[in-house]
């Protein structure tokens, strides 16, 4: 057996109830390794066949929390999310920080796979190899806070009733969802500790539809035995010597962004990206730091980095807000995106985001899109109930997200997503509102821009990832270098690739050999083993449905308003070049194995051991 | 620094802990060979999200848990000062657990003894790593004459203290 895993998955069946264990041979594992590869491979084996017509969000999608290899032994463990995504309608692997990954290894699982409906309100409680399916009446309903006070009470009293010899028993892990996950919104997260998120992806949605309000475990075993401890312990001190030199990450984490993009590269979303430029030293990092942050380093499991800040609001309208730093995308999204350029603001939008449930990305876009069509009349104040999202109203916006995650009036077409969303009031309102809809593929953009250039996306990396615009997985040439095919790896080993910065780009791999014993060359998975998940993705992506299909001719592109231009700021009049995107897309196609439209050709499926997918690319239509 | 073969006391504080959990890999490779949190002498704990903090013995001055072993299985280190726990006599009957003011020690989760924190004999693991990484929670200094015991001190009792002193008014209801 491979070394590095425990070897086993739990199989949870909501429909019946039923719980067992399942393996993987050790050949997919060395295939697809754990997270996002495996999800990949498990959900194209499972419901691959019928994939057009898997409802996202009915009991025949499946639901994975994935670990990897490397969790727990790469500093900085994850847990990848995963399933046909309600946004997408292909499959994103989400990952979010914490504890629940290591809990659930030294339970000795692997990952969860959860398939079926429940009837009643449920969540899972593992203590090692005891397993139960339990009631989450009273839990449910109730917000991201509130749940995890609720059921850490509950479980540790359980352990403490059940193992009264051992000692004070640790808090379990847990991952769970908010209202907005109970309430299907499309745009809902998977959370862990208050201020995680898996959010890519919208598997709050997911879990909701099962009826699962949380997973919670706690792993008593040591972290799966590995082929070399001596070494692996000489490589996590590598990694975290190589981190501790660098100071930007650990000090401010990538809290410094809402002023830094926004400001340097001019590339953060403002005012629903009409710009992205702006010089609000109101915004600065040091309003933060010394206003806010109770923590000057706050993280996870076996983290040198510590990226998080603890931000406190202690006085004034916005008392008793909590959140990290907040990191960028949430200062990003949830500050000038809505016209919004105070830190206290911030904290008090991220605070609720979280315990609502919502993703800050989806849902900060998703209202900067409606607040714009309010900007131009397109949507009035009776269309919102009475209520007005004007730029830089942190209250209205606050409202407005709750709408989301209870489905309340316009907010139930906003719980759609940014996409759904445009092409549902565009209809309504007899207009096309998709120039206003900054997304790609059904997923909102993260927020860096392309236009000026100056940040890390290329110009295709939104419209040519299989995860859409998701800022984690972008798409870029060459294929061994930084892209998507090397994003796979950091979620499929199941580690933060955070701790990467600094660090050579083999020690990843010398990890992989350490821990499981098996080489593993940086060539072999850019383009043998990475590039079959990555195709792989392509092709559930392609195939969609039931609601939506992508047709690459039309979808794989950037959203309209990045060809505009720059209006402001030291890039001003910048914009995306339709003819070098086009010639750009046209070198990646060829680059992964795409035909002219986009589509895998049968050679690179049969090159990459993929033959019997290979039918599933005559199911690829479009209307 | 204390000098060599001196006894030592593990200085901590809390509220800067970042919840890395470094200390309970370093004390898990050093002690038992592997990385194992549930197995680590010192352990983080989350009641609540944002208070983590390290749980490890306080080495009272009075000892109580020493006092408690009916099996005389726990002796205080000359060199160190740290509680030993000698595996071969320990029955794992917990009378620490109910001894120590703070509920500290807690079972080996696969054999059956007790887990006390043994100052690594002088060089404890915890602060290392703590110290390497600059959160500097953790800080090795030299055994005095101070009022230790009031540092043994339950999860839910310096979670209350902590959620008081970062979050406020506010901390008191995500207590659980």
């Amino acid at each position: 057996m491979l070394k590095g895993y425990a070897g086993k998955f739990l199989d949870v069946d909501l429909s019946s109830q039923a719980i067992k264990e399942t393996r993987f041979s050790d050949e997919i594992l060395r295939d697809y390794l754990g997270g996002r590869g495996l999800a990949t491979k498990i959900l194209w084996d499972r419901l691959g066949p019928k994939w057009e017509t898997v409802d996202p969000l009915g009991p025949e999608n499946i639901l994975l929390l994935l670990t990897g290899p490397l969790t727990g032994y790469y500093p900085g463990g994850r847990t990848c999310v995963s399933g046909k995504s309600p946004q997408s309608n292909g499959v994103v692997g989400s990952t979010l920080s914490g504890e629940f990954g290591v809990e659930l290894r030294c339970a000795g699982y692997d990952g969860i796979i959860v398939t079926g409906e429940s009837e009643k309100p449920v969540y899972l409680f593992l203590k090692d190899s005891d397993v139960e399916l339990r009631d989450a009446g009273e839990v449910w309903g109730k917000d991201g806070k509130q749940t995890v006070s609720m059921l850490t009470k509950e479980c540790r009293g359980l352990l403490n009733t059940r193992y009264k010899k051992y000692g004070e028993w640790k808090e379990p892990a847990m991952l769970y969802v908010g209202p907005a996950g109970e309430n299907k919104v499309r745009t809902a997260v998977v959370g862990s500790k208050w201020a995680h998120a898996a959010g890519y992806g919208g598997y709050g949605a997911v879990m909701g539809s099962k009826k699962l309000k949380a997973v919670v475990a706690k792993g008593t075993g040591p972290l799966p035995e590995v082929a070399d401890v001596r070494r692996v312990k000489r490589l996590i001190d590598t990694v975290c010597n190589g981190i501790y030199e660098g100071e930007l990450w650990r000090r401010w984490g990538t809290g410094a962004g809402g002023y830094n993009f926004g400001n340097k590269s001019s590339s953060e979303p403002i005012r629903n990206w009409q710009e992205e430029w702006h010089d609000e030293k109101s915004y600065g990092v040091d309003k933060f730091e010394n206003r806010l942050w109770m923590k000057p380093y706050w993280g996870d499991f076996g983290c040198p980095t510590t990226c998080l800040k603890l931000a406190v609001v202690k006085s004034g309208q916005f008392k008793g807000a909590i959140s990290d730093n907040p990191d960028y995308e949430m200062q990003a999204y949830l500050g000038p995106n809505l016209g919004i350029f105070s830190p206290e603001e911030n904290v008090f939008l991220s605070s609720l985001i979280d315990d609502l449930g919502l993703c800050g990305i989806q849902t900060g876009n998703v209202m900067g899109f409606a607040a714009e069509l309010y900007q131009n009349g397109i949507l009035t104040k009776d269309d919102f109930e009475g209520l007005e999202p004007k730029w830089g109203d942190a209250e209205a916006f606050a409202t407005l997200a709750e709408k989301i995650a209870y489905r309340e009036g316009m907010g139930n077409t906003l719980a759609e997503g940014t996409y759904r969303a445009a092409l549902a009031i565009g209809k309504r309102k007899n207009i096309d509102l998709l120039p206003y809809a900054i997304q790609a593929k059904g997923i909102s953009i993260g927020a860096h821009g392309i236009r000026s250039g100056q940040d890390f996306p290329d110009i295709i990396s939104y419209a040519c990832s299989v995860q859409c615009g998701d800022h984690t997985s972008l798409a870029s040439l060459p294929l061994d270098g930084g892209g998507e095919v090397m994003g796979i790896f950091s979620d499929s080993g199941v580690f933060c690739s955070f701790n990467g910065f600094g660090v050579s780009r083999r020690i990843r791999f010398d990890f992989y050999k350490a821990v499981t014993g098996e080489n593993l060359t940086r060539k072999e998975w850019a383009f043998n083993r990475g590039l079959r998940i990555l195709q792989l993705q392509r092709i559930m992506l392609l195939l969609g449905g039931p609601d939506l299909k992508w047709n690459p001719k039309i979808h794989d592109d950037n959203p309209p308003r990045f060809y505009e231009p720059l209006p402001n700021g030291p890039y001003k009049g910048k914009t995306a070049d339709r003819a070098a995107v086009e010639e750009y897309k046209n070198r990646y196609y060829r680059a992964v194995g795409w035909d002219r439209n986009g589509i895998p050709t049968a050679k690179i499926l049969k090159k990459l051991g993929l033959r019997e997918v290979e039918k599933a690319l005559e199911r690829i239509s479009y209307d | 620094m204390p000098a060599k073969n001196e006894p030592i006391w593990i200085a901590r504080d809390l509220a800067k802990c970042s919840g890395c959990r470094k200390c309970e890999i370093a004390c898990s490779l050093f002690h038992e060979k592997c990385i194992w949190p549930d197995a680590s002498r010192v352990r983080v704990f989350m009641l609540v999200p944002g208070l983590e903090f390290p749980h490890l013995c306080a080495q009272c001055e009075d000892y109580p848990c020493v006092e408690s072993c009916p099996t005389k299985a726990l002796s205080v280190s000359k060199k160190t000062g740290a509680v030993l726990v000698d595996n071969k006599t320990c029955i794992a009957c917990g009378q620490c657990i109910g001894a120590c003011p703070g509920r500290v020690p807690h079972m080996h989760p696969r054999e059956k003894r007790i887990i006390i924190c043994d100052l690594c004999n002088g060089n404890p693991q915890c602060v290392k790593v703590c110290q390497e990484g600059s959160w500097n929670v953790l800080k090795t200094v030299k055994r005095g004459d101070e009022p230790y015991r009031l540092y043994a001190r339950k999860p839910d009792e310096t979670t209350r203290d902590l959620a008081a002193k970062i979050y406020g008014e506010a901390g008191g209801e995500y207590l659980c």
